[in-house]
């Protein structure tokens, strides 16, 4: 699993090798009608991507752009710039409850992750390190997990929260966040895990550390890398989910963006602009954090989905 | 140290194990339960009903609709997200397109990264009839014939809905492809320079044999995601315009939430489980999730 760990080192922001320079010169050897048309393959190749990339990126544009114009503006003019630039859209927004889910979110997101981690990382040092009938069972059940899913779940988690009187609340969301992360947080982590040297604990045991001192002051720390990419992997499902979100809260002031933006479209009706500055709002964070924790959610979900 | 042993690991993964029973395992079993009875949210009993949600299933015309729409889904997305993520991961990692390719990766991952529900509202702008921006562009290069309201019509609804889908999720398996790519020795090329092997001969000789594993669990995830998809339909349309752009998800979902049956809705997820749970068992077993190195 180590091995995994290394090869996957995709920075998407970071400049690749220079190319070497000699490669081109020992090219020069085949015919110029070969390096012709090669020349005219390659660009149109690249016209291709950054046309895909256009389709890509000018949406999101457009809706950066229209969050600061005016409903008629949208309507009238679709593809301009604003003529008066509504910046107070955003404050507009912001006030008219995005400020609440935004928190909403923020606080979900936050617990799930401690809870996360915490719970998932303990599981992980229990089956990485033991070995027994009962470990194996343990470790199936939990694989097992990853096959399940929350569509299935939804009618029964949804008896079971109102039993527990849950329903309306934020641990509605927190609770079944956390249980849908747990089995590949488990993984990644336990694979991690298996890679630390066993010497390390041995020396320490002798030294007099508890099993709970081996977990929190060998393993946890060096585990940080993993550890990073499983917070990043959490952050993104938790801010993002949106079922649950819809069906556990229905109270306008517990929502989360996901869903409370669902609220704020039908409340809205014609304030477009308004709407795109809660949606653009909405994305920040995320975007934030692909920027500067991509190399670790790359990983995570490489490694989550494909174990080549 | 025995005893300590024995105490500290089962404290440790107890939590995980209580979160997994009560929230994933007893869901399940409970789902299975509830499709033999008839009953609503408030209903304080449930009525025993055996097979008779299941007959009522097989029968049900918009429980087709949704499972041949689920299975567009999946036939395109593995046409748009599978095989021409793969084939742009491998532009993407050619030396000729070294200096651009890390800005494209960032920009073609962008989506992923949003939330659904931002996706789908810009998407209603998109396809809005009056201003929309596909329909304006349509208009602007001459093919103003071919706009239609897209979500509004019963014979579009489902494909605009998948089209988005598509543009989300490219980038999320042309990474996973990426990351599979730089396994590939890079001697296996060089070797193919020097034979003389075109782009086009590399491409499935080299590149589709050694990435097999991740286009076989790409393909496996882009399926069974397919059988789940609700966010993107119940945002967009409901369903809608009548079934058209129905999807089993969103018909538990209604039939559930919207019409009380609770019953009925359990034995939709039934079949939603037996479907997807196929998928899964075959994606454990082929990505060895979980095997020790």
């Amino acid at each position: 699993m180590t091995k995994t760990n290394e090869n996957i080192k995709v920075d998407m922001l970071a400049p690749e090798k220079p190319v070497n320079k000699e490669r081109p010169a020992k090219k020069a050897k085949t015919s110029m009608k070969t390096s012709l048309q090669g020349k005219v393959t390659k660009n149109m190749v690249l016209l291709g991507l950054l046309l895909f990339a256009f389709v890509i990126l000018y949406p999101l544009f457009w809706m950066v752009v229209s969050s600061l114009k005016s409903y008629d503006e949208i309507y009238n003019n679709v593809w301009g710039l604003p003529s008066v630039w509504h910046f107070e859209n955003y404050a507009t927004a912001w006030s008219m409850g995005i400020s609440g889910y935004f928190f909403n979110s923020l606080f979900v997101t936050l617990s799930t992750i401690v809870l996360v981690v915490m719970i998932g990382s303990m599981a992980a040092f229990t089956l990485s390190r033991y070995k027994s009938r009962w470990i194996d069972v343990a470790l199936i059940f939990t694989i097992g997990g990853i096959m399940m899913n929350p569509q299935v779940a939804l009618i029964p988690l949804f008896e079971l929260l109102t039993w527990l009187d849950l329903i309306n609340t934020h641990w509605a969301l927190i609770l079944t966040y956390v249980a849908y992360r747990l089995p590949l947080t488990i993984i990644l982590i336990r694979a991690f895990f298996l890679s630390i040297p066993k010497e390390l604990e041995e020396s320490a045991i002798i030294d007099g550390c508890s099993e709970f001192g081996i977990y929190a002051r060998i393993y946890l720390p060096l585990s940080i890398p993993i550890i990073v990419t499983t917070i990043v992997l959490t952050a993104y499902f938790a801010w993002n989910e949106f079922m649950f979100a819809t069906v556990f809260i229905d109270s306008d002031v517990l929502k989360t963006i996901p869903s409370g933006l669902m609220n704020f479209r039908d409340a809205l009706r014609t304030d477009w602009g308004v709407l795109l500055a809660g949606m653009v709002i909405a994305t920040i964070p995320m975007v934030i954090l692909l920027v500067f924790l991509q190399r670790y959610l790359v990983r995570g979900l490489s490694e989550g989905s494909v174990k080549g | 140290m025995a005893r300590r042993n024995r105490i500290v690991p089962i404290l440790f993964i107890l939590p995980s194990l209580l979160f997994l029973g009560i929230f994933i395992y007893m869901p399940l079993i409970q789902n299975f339960y509830n499709s033999f009875f008839d009953f609503s949210v408030f209903s304080p009993t449930k009525e025993f009903v055996g097979f008779s949600a299941f007959e009522q299933l097989f029968g049900d015309k918009i429980v087709m609709t949704a499972l041949i729409n689920n299975i567009k889904y999946a036939i395109i997305s593995v046409v748009f997200q599978v095989a021409f993520a793969l084939v742009l991961a491998t532009i993407l990692e050619d030396k000729l397109f070294r200096r651009i390719a890390p800005m494209l990766r960032v920009v073609y991952f962008i989506p992923v990264m949003i939330s659904i529900s931002v996706i789908a509202l810009l998407f209603n702008f998109i396809y809005n009839p009056q201003m929309g921006l596909l329909n304006s562009f349509l208009e602007l290069i001459g093919l103003g014939n071919l706009a239609v309201p897209w979500l509004g019509n019963a014979t579009t609804s489902i494909y605009a809905v998948i089209a988005m889908s598509q543009w989300q999720s490219i980038g999320f398996i042309t990474m996973l492809f990426i990351v599979a790519i730089q396994k590939i020795p890079k001697e296996l090329y060089e070797a193919a320079d020097i034979d003389g092997a075109g782009k086009i001969r590399q491409f499935f000789s080299i590149t589709v044999p050694q990435v097999k594993e991740t286009l076989f669990v790409n393909m496996l995830i882009t399926i069974t995601g397919s059988m789940l998809v609700f966010n993107e339909p119940y945002i967009l349309t409901n369903g809608g315009p009548g079934t058209s752009s129905m999807t089993m998800s969103v018909y538990m979902y209604q039939q559930g939430f919207f019409k009380d049956n609770m019953g009925y809705a359990s034995a939709v997820a039934t079949l939603i489980f037996v479907v997807t749970a196929i998928f899964a068992l075959i994606q454990i077993k082929v990505s060895g999730t979980g095997k020790d190195e």
